[in-house]
Order: C-alpha cells, then structure tokens, then sequence
C-alpha cells in the first residue's frame, strides 16, 4: 500500500491516484528527431537505479499531476530527484 | 530412476527411505556449449529439450536462489491458448499441445488438468469481441466456443448471473482445452530430466556478469567463477531489466508487481478456470480444494515483491461478485511475483544485438502457459542456430521497427497490460 506524499494534499492513499508511469524526457519537436530518438523515448523507461521519478495524477484531490521520486524495491518515496 | 506404481509400492513398503534426489549437486566445468541463465520453467525447459531434442548435454543451467523459487511456482497456474493474434496464439497452443503428454514424457506428474477455461463477457461488444478471437482461434486448428448465458449456467451453474449484479455477465468463451498445470511440478519435471541428460544445474548461483569481447559473447561470471560459453541465454523474468544491463542491453520491460491468493480448502465446488473481465480476476480450485486468485497488476513499477491492499480487495470483490459464497472462505496465503512486463504487454523471445546471447523476457503474468514451448523453440534455436516460425514474431528489434504484438491494443503502458 501506498501512502503518496501530494504536494499539494499532503500524504494520500495510493486509491487516490492514477499511475502515469516514469517521467519521459521526449525528444525535440523541431523537426530534428529522429525515428530513433522516438524509440528510444516511447520504449525503454525503465530506470537506471532502484529510484524512479514518475509521474501520479491526484484525481480525489488536488486533480493535478504531480512527480515524485520513489524507490522501486522498497516503495519508499524519496526527497531526492531521481535519475 | 523411473517412477511407477512398482516403485512407489516398493518404496512404501520400505519406509519411502531409497527416493534419488531430483537435484545433485555437479562438479562445475570451466566451459560450456551453453549456459542457461535463469533455473525457472523456461530455462529448465530450454535446457531440458537441448539434450532431448538436439543431444546437447554440455549446458549449464545458473538458477540465483532455488529452482522453483521465481514465478514459475509463484503464478495462479493457468494454460490456454485463447489468444487473438496469431503469434501470440501460434505459441501458446504449441504449448497447450505440449502440456498434454509431458507427464509421460518427463515421467513426473505435472497433474495437467484440461478442466475448461471460461472468460466471461460483459456486454454485447465484448462478446461479440469474444466471438472474433473464437473464430481466430478455430481456423488455427484450437477448440474455441461462445456461450450464451442458459448454457454458461449450465457449464458453471455456481457462477451468479443476476441482471442485478454491478457487471452482468451476458456469455462466454470457452477453451475446454485449458486449465491448469501443478507450477512446481514442472520446474521439477524438467530439471529431473535435463540433470539425467547430463545437464548441470547450479541452484545459489547467480550470473553477476557476461564477458563480452567485440560484440561477441566469451562467457559468464558467477561467485564461483568465470566459465567461458559459445553461447547463452538470459531466462530470469522479473529479473530480466538487470541481468540485461550487465550486458549493456537495455530492455523495453518495466517490472511489475502481481499478487495471488490462495482460500482455505473445500469440497469440489468448481471444475473449470473462469475469468471476470469488468476489472481483472481469474480463480480455478485445486485438487486439494483451495481457490487459487489472482487479478490484475498492482498497476506501478516495483520489484519489491510486496502488493497493494487495494489490489486484494479489489480482487476479492469481483471474485464474490462471480461466486458469492467466496465471500464465507478466508484468505490461507497470499504472496506476490515480479512480472517482466514488455512495452507492447507481449514476449520478447530470440536475438540481442550480442552475438551468441539470446533473451526470453517479457511474459510478464502470462508465461507459465507458454513454458514447454518457449523451451522447445528456443533450444531449436540454440542448437540449429535457426529462428523458429513460432518465435520469430517476438524479436526485441520488432519495437524499432513498429512490429508491435499488442493483443489487448494498450499501447507503450506495462503497468496496464
Ligand atoms: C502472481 C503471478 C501469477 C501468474 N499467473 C499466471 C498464470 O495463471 N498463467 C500463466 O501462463 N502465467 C502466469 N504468470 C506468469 C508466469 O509465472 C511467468 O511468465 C513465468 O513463470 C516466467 O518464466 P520462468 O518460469 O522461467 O520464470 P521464473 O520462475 O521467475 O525464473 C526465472 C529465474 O531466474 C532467476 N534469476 C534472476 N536473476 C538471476 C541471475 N542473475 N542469475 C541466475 N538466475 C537468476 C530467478 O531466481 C528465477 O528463479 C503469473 C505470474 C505471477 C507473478
Ligand atoms: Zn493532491
């Protein structure tokens, strides 16, 4: 069971929420991405540490997205940024 | 040593005290033709019909904790084939095909137990969705039907189908061919086999490492030495981002949490595996009369191996809303697995960019069905250094290539599929 630290509601059931999974960083929109790039980005999400930095929408709350850093095995959620 | 009625009456007229043990413990070699990294039902398996199939018995089987211990004995047990698009459908009903005589083969009561699966529809659409995915299954030479409510009660008649419930159920399809195989038993089956082929099976004995010199695989590291390899094969599910990266492969897997649940034992009261659908929850009962449940994900990334509440009363939920008389039993076990989830929610079976290294990861809370065949296809590979039709499909470059195999239509969310 979670206890999600919101921001801005403070710490909050885990049936409070819906998962947006781990921060993507996207590529460039400008034009200059390539099919790569977009592969990269959509596929592998998966972290390089046990921290991950993702992403929960507070919908019986604050009805907004929110980031936060939590540790994968032990589901600890962590001031640190995660990688 | 063969088992048969003869040594089992033997035996228990002796005390039971002259039983082999299935796993010896083998001198390690410093070179293999093969190292399987990975003791679960698929690295077993592989192993298995590598000596059987193509007489290669110089393998080694590298298993972290104990053969049985990953989600081979962790998941709810169920095997079908009732799957929509052909390459997901092509491999588990080999596998289907497979479970049927491999008691006799291995000679170890895997209790296969073709009692029906039933997946229930909640509305028309879906089930006219089923009726595509029966039809799919059909000209791929499967048994499928649709059942319209009268005959579903029939089939289950302790499944409630009130039109007062919260998600009625209006049909089914059935697979009579599925069911359910004991888990353990084939982890077992298979390495008793392999080990009398003269394959070597190293249980505590993790992979820490691959060596790798100009993009060609050399060996593998382990605590108890460096062993040098022509070729390998990473089989460690919910292990399976990690163990890649030592290898500088990255993954398109997220690992995710799955919980099963187990009641306290009754008589006989249900002789088929059914699936709710409105939300996720599957319950079969076991010979010794307990109920085996299981559900949908725990819905975020994790390897603690530890669920959500949520998830159980959730579970728990739509299983009284199938069977209300559930709600009078109590929970004997629970117990959770990390599922090795793909970006398209399907397997990844084959190359990697590292010559002489191949993968099987990705079959997140849906792999067990599909272990004798995975086995068989991927020591075909192995030995021939041919890529099998069946698993040719599941490539890990599909996903650059857009080839994706996403039977439910999710898209890039593992925590949904
Ligand atoms: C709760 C749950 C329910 C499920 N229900 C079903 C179901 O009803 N039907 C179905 O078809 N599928 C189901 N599954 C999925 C199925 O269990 C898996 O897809 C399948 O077991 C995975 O293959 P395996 O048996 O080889 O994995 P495992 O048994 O997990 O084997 C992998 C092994 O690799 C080992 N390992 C890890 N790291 C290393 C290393 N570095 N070196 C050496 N070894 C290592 C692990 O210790 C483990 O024993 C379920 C899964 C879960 C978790
Ligand atoms: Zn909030």
């Amino acid at each position: 069971m979670l206890l999600i630290p919101c921001p801005n509601c403070g710490p909050r059931d885990e049936t409070e929420f819906t998962y947006g999974g781990p921060v993507s960083q996207w590529p460039e929109m400008n034009g200059g991405s390539t099919t790569k790039d977009w592969h990269r980005a959509v596929h592998f999400k998966s972290s390089k540490s046990t921290l991950v930095s993702e992403l929960w929408y507070h919908d019986a709350g604050c009805e907004r997205w929110i980031v936060l850093c939590r540790d994968q095995n032990s589901h600890d959620f962590t001031a640190r940024a995660g990688p | 040593m063969h088992y048969s009625g003869l040594s089992l009456l033997r035996r228990a007229v002796c005390g039971s005290e002259d039983w082999a043990s299935i796993l010896t413990e083998p001198g390690m070699a410093r070179s293999y033709d093969i190292v399987v990294v990975g003791g679960g039902g698929h690295g077993l398996a592989t192993a298995y019909y590598l000596a059987s199939k193509h007489h290669v018995t110089n393998v080694a089987v590298f298993e972290a904790g104990w053969i049985g211990g990953g989600n081979t004995a962790r998941n709810t047990t169920i095997v079908r084939s009732d799957y929509l698009l052909n390459a997901s459908f092509g491999l588990k009903n080999h596998a289907l095909q497979l479970w049927a005589d491999l008691s006799q083969e291995l000679n170890f009561n895997l209790m296969y137990a073709p009692r029906g699966y039933i997946d229930l529809a909640h509305s028309d659409g879906e089930l006219e969705h089923f009726t595509l995915r029966a039809n799919a299954m059909r000209l791929g030479g499967a048994d499928a039907s649709i059942l319209g409510l009268p005959d579903l009660q029939n089939r289950v008649p302790q499944l409630s189908v009130g039109a007062d419930a919260r998600y009625p159920v209006c049909g089914a399809l059935v697979q009579e061919a599925g069911g359910v195989v004991r888990h353990d038993a084939v982890a077992w089956g298979f390495a008793r086999k392999a080990i009398e082929a003269g394959v070597h099976v190293f249980q505590n004995c993790p992979v820490t490492g691959f060596d790798i010199r100009e993009g060609r695989l050399r060996g593998v590291q382990t605590p108890r030495g460096n062993i040098t390899c022509d070729q390998a094969v990473i089989s460690v599910a919910g292990a399976s981002v990690d163990v890649a990266k030592l290898a500088s492969i990255d993954l398109p897997v997220m690992p995710i949490n799955v919980q099963a649940f187990v009641t306290e034992p009754v008589k006989p009261t249900l002789d088929a595996v059914v699936n709710y659908n409105a939300g996720l929850c599957y319950i079969s009962q076991t010979t010794k009369g307990e109920f085996v449940l299981g559900g949908a994900t725990d819905g975020y990334v994790s390897t603690a191996r530890r669920g959500s509440f949520a998830r159980i009363e959730d579970v728990l939920a739509r299983a009284t809303q199938m069977f209300p008389f559930l709600s009078r039993l109590r929970l004997m076990r629970h117990w959770s697995g990390t599922a090795d989830i793909a970006m398209d929610g399907n397997a990844i079976v084959g190359d990697t960019p590292i010559k002489g290294l191949k993968i099987n990861t990705g079959w997140g809370y849906a792999g067990f069905k599909a272990t004798p065949a995975v086995g068989h296809e991927m020591a075909a590979l192995l030995a021939t250094g041919r890529m099998p039709d069946l698993i040719a499909p599941f490539a890990l470059d599909r996903f650059e290539a857009g080839a994706l195999i996403d039977d439910a239509g999710i898209g890039p969310y593992p925590w949904l599929h």
